[in-house]
């Protein structure tokens, strides 16, 4: 498994063999320091927004009651099925100069009256957090239920108030959860290309594409994407690091916490929950059904349900190679009695890190080589004409699915497999059960709530991965995201509104099904 | 513990999957023999509503089939690298001289002897060894609002870089490749030198940071955040029939010296094309007056044949000169363009 997510990776790294002499020492004099400061400045700016926003939303939603929880419980989600260029598109579309909101401002105010600068790192930063925070919120949220009350009582019996005991015990105890949404989110936030290109704000990323498109040089891109990695890894290993050798370990029986919040308390949650479903998916969605009305007549056709089918298929096939890869390694992590599991899955992970195209690149510069190198030659052998078997096939597309989320499934099923008693493991070993039916009768109903969150997530990101799809799809198997790309593309924002939605919708009913079997 | 669902589901679609990859490999196996139906494979940067209809068009009347992958030319042009020679694609079609320089330079084109392309494309608009064809022109021009400006204000693309449009200019990312085009043919008609002063002065005239887009860039000049930009012409044409109404108008620059800034959208057949003769038909169709119409209506360009008129709502902009100097200009010096454009600090 892990030397599969490695592949790409030793790809880029083999890019060091040539020299970029002239690329680099540009980009040093000219680019480098901008790029550096801007990308820590959105790396901090999205890490604190999605842990504020991701955090106080789950311990809402999961410990307390206020009016409306119940259905912001979930619909606190779908901001993941909305991607990111989406929300950018429409967030400058409606705030920038010639937007409808600065247009009334200055129709009210009068010409030259000061509007916030929304192009800048805010904007950014903004609409990054707005679309990344599901990660920090669903996963904390799964941590702070699967806690239970006992200890908050606990805590609350030896004198500590509702803050101070959350505070205390139920966020640290949510801690490997919480880490492993941000670090998914800032991942993304690096690997983001489509969102920090509508703003124009350039980054190590867009570097990465200058450097390939600008300069020809995909040696330099690969390059640069290496040093990304190796800044990644740095991270990884320093969260781990200050994570220590603490375990964290759930309680069977679960009981919601429930704590009342009454009055004006109560409107408040409410409304803080209502105004970032507002803003992060009612807001664009709207926008979005307003466009695909003016296209739908003349864009749905046989051809548009093929694009449905289509992504519908890869994505739910790749969410259960990929779950079923990730549950196998985190499994085997564990009875090696790796509680953190080795650095050789850290480093698969990284992939998620790097920017779609980049790595899209590297995995098919791998499977090519095996066709042309291991294939072909045996189809000369049995008398056959060479041709591609694996590039452009199913199964390739599905393998690069699989790099690149790997880490994204990993994530959830690893912490929540951390958080459950070795003893039961023991006592089912005791009991004379296979290390197999340990694992089907033992882990598997332990972890449903960690398995849902990582089904549900991989199936909603690969239904939106773009980069890696359209290099490497079969003839044919165009899906919703090569339409958004093949409009967008073209600045026909307007027509790539309807498969937009289209993917947002059929994101929407494994939300729903996740939160309520997690309530259970 | 029985009927665990997640086990359960688990298993079966482990089990559907094995099914799919074995369906998929099976659609994905060559035909046995060589003379299977006769197909095309494309690998284009031009995206599919604008190249289908004339596929289709073509496949209805010779009854070759043709089959595609769009995606962006940069990673289009990896793939064909790294196949080598078991590709799949016998053309490949992108937009902008830059990327066909690029994939030319790698070696992934062959040279055509074909009568038809050379006298149906002039020669500014192909590769000096007939790798590469151009099959639409697009023209980078200057847009202003005409509420704010008359077209007699207006010169050239180095009158831009005047003090006088302090604060009114609004210009699209440099990190697109029509501006990396557009300063490219600058440095080769102008020198390095002199092309660094006038992108300088651009931005130096800024009235806000680059845009991402020619259509949002519009937008600004028509709400008043600045008074001109360059665009390219397609784009204008969409926002005009979308609102004919607008406050917007084309002006043709350098008119009196050496014309207005054209790109073009071209084609190639592959150095490892399986079927080279039916992929080289395909082109001298596209290049004959029956498709050429049709292929410019659809994004609103210039047909590249010249015996071609382009639509009605196009000829509606006027007539103009258009720079000559050959369109690999924008390959060979688009490196040295893109570092001109960081100098300047030109984002």
């Amino acid at each position: 498994m892990a030397a599969l997510v490695m592949l790409p990776i030793t790809v880029i790294l083999l890019s060091w063999g040539t020299a970029e002499t002239a690329i680099w020492q540009h980009l040093i004099e000219t680019q480098l320091g901008r790029l550096l400061r801007n990308t820590l400045l959105l790396v901090f700016g999205v890490g604190v927004c999605v842990t504020l926003l991701g955090v106080s939303l789950a311990w809402l939603t999961a410990m307390c009651d206020f009016p409306g929880r119940r259905w912001l419980d979930w619909a606190l989600m779908l901001p993941l099925a909305v991607p990111s260029y989406v929300l950018a598109f429409v967030a400058l579309g409606l705030l920038s100069y010639s937007g409808p909101v600065q247009t009334l401002w200055r129709d009210t105010f009068g010409v030259g009256v000061w509007f916030p600068n929304v192009r800048g790192p805010g904007g950014v930063i903004f609409v990054l957090s707005m679309v990344l925070y599901p990660y920090v919120y669903m996963l904390a949220r799964g941590a702070l239920l699967s806690q239970g009350r006992g200890l908050m009582d606990a805590a609350q019996l030896l004198g500590r108030n509702h803050i101070k005991s959350f505070l205390l015990v139920a966020l640290p105890m949510a801690r490997p959860a919480i880490a492993a949404g941000v670090s998914l989110a800032l991942m993304e936030t690096l690997a983001d290309f489509g969102a920090v290109s509508i703003f124009n704000y350039d980054t190590f990323t867009t570097a990465i594409y200058k450097s390939w498109f600008g300069f020809f040089s995909l040696t330099a891109a690969a390059q640069l994407a290496s040093l990304l990695l190796l800044f990644v890894g740095l991270a990884l290993i320093a969260e781990q690091r200050a994570r220590g050798n603490g375990r964290f370990h759930q309680q069977a029986k679960r009981k919601r916490v429930g704590f009342k919040l009454r009055g004006w308390r109560g409107l408040l949650a409410s409304a803080y929950c209502f105004s970032v479903v507002l803003l992060a998916f009612a807001v664009p969605v709207g926008q979005l059904l307003f466009w695909a009305f003016e296209t739908a007549a003349t864009d749905i056709g046989p051809r548009f349900w093929g694009l449905v089918e289509h992504t519908f298929l890869l994505g739910v096939m790749a969410a259960c190679a990929l779950l079923t890869m990730a549950l196998l390694v985190a499994y085997g992590q564990r009875l090696k009695g790796h509680h953190h599991g080795g650095y050789l899955e850290r480093l698969a992970g990284m992939g998620y890190a790097l920017p779609g195209s980049v790595l899209a690149v590297g995995i098919m510069t791998a499977f090519a080589y095996f066709d042309r190198a291991l294939i072909n030659p045996f189809q000369v052998f049995l008398g056959l004409t060479p041709s591609q078997v694996l590039v452009g096939s199913v199964g390739a597309l599905l393998a690069a699915y699989v790099i690149r989320f790997f880490s994204v499934a990993y994530g959830p099923v690893h912490s929540s497999l951390e958080r459950i008693r070795p003893s039961y493991q023991e006592a089912a070993q005791m009991l004379g059960a296979s290390k197999f039916e340990v694992l089907k009768r033992v882990y598997l109903p332990l972890l449903t709530p960690g398995l849902l969150s990582a089904l549900l997530l991989v199936l909603v990101d690969t239904m939106k991965e773009m980069p890696a799809t359209l290099l490497l799809r079969p003839f044919g198997w165009d899906t919703l995201a090569v339409r958004i790309y093949e409009m967008t593309s073209e600045g026909e924002w307007q027509r790539a509104a309807l498969p937009a939605l289209v993917l947002v919708l059929i994101s929407i009913p494994p939300v729903i099904i996740m939160i309520r079997r997690s309530r259970a | 513990m029985k009927g665990n669902p997640i086990a359960g589901s688990v298993r079966a679609l482990v089990a559907l999957v094995s099914l799919f990859l074995l369906v998929a490999c099976g659609e994905n196996s060559p035909p046995s023999g060589a003379d299977a139906e006769p197909s095309i494979t494309v690998y284009s940067s031009r995206k599919e509503h604008l190249i289908k209809p004339l596929f289709d068009l073509y496949t209805a009347k010779t009854g070759v089939a043709i089959r595609y992958i769009t995606d962006s030319a940069g990673p289009l042009i990896a793939r064909l690298e790294a196949e080598g020679a078991s590709t799949p694609a016998d053309i490949l079609m992108t937009v902008d001289a830059g990327n066909l320089w690029q994939a030319a330079e790698q070696g992934l084109f062959r040279n055509l002897e074909s009568p038809t392309l050379s006298s149906n494309i002039p020669a500014h608009l192909r590769s000096e060894s007939n790798q590469w064809f151009g099959l639409s022109i697009r023209a980078r021009t200057i847009v202003y609002a005409t509420n704010k400006l008359s077209a007699d204000e207006l010169s050239t693309y180095e009158d831009l870089a005047d003090p006088k449009w302090q604060a009114r200019l609004c210009l699209r990312t440099s990190k697109k490749v029509y501006n990396q085009s557009l300063v490219a043919t600058m440095i080769s008609s102008l020198g390095e030198a002199q092309a660094e002063g006038i992108v300088a002065g651009w931005v130096a005239n800024l009235a806000t940071d680059p845009f991402s887009s020619d259509t949002t860039m519009m937008e600004a000049i028509a709400a008043g955040q600045c008074d001109l930009g360059i665009a390219n012409t397609y784009y204008f044409g969409r926002m005009k029939k979308a609102d004919p109404s607008l406050n917007l108008a084309l002006f043709w620059p350098n008119q009196s010296d050496r014309g207005v800034h054209i790109n073009i959208s071209g084609a190639g057949v592959t150095t490892h094309a399986k079927r080279p003769e039916a992929a080289q038909a395909l082109l001298e169709w596209l290049s004959s007056p029956e498709a050429q119409g049709q292929l410019a209506e659809l994004n609103q360009e210039f047909p590249a044949n010249p015996l071609v008129k382009a639509s009605e709502e196009i000829l509606a902009w006027g007539d103009f000169k258009a720079d000559k100097v050959n369109v690999e200009a924008a390959g060979r010096l688009q490196a040295a363009a893109v570092r001109l454009m960081d100098r300047v600090d030109y984002r």
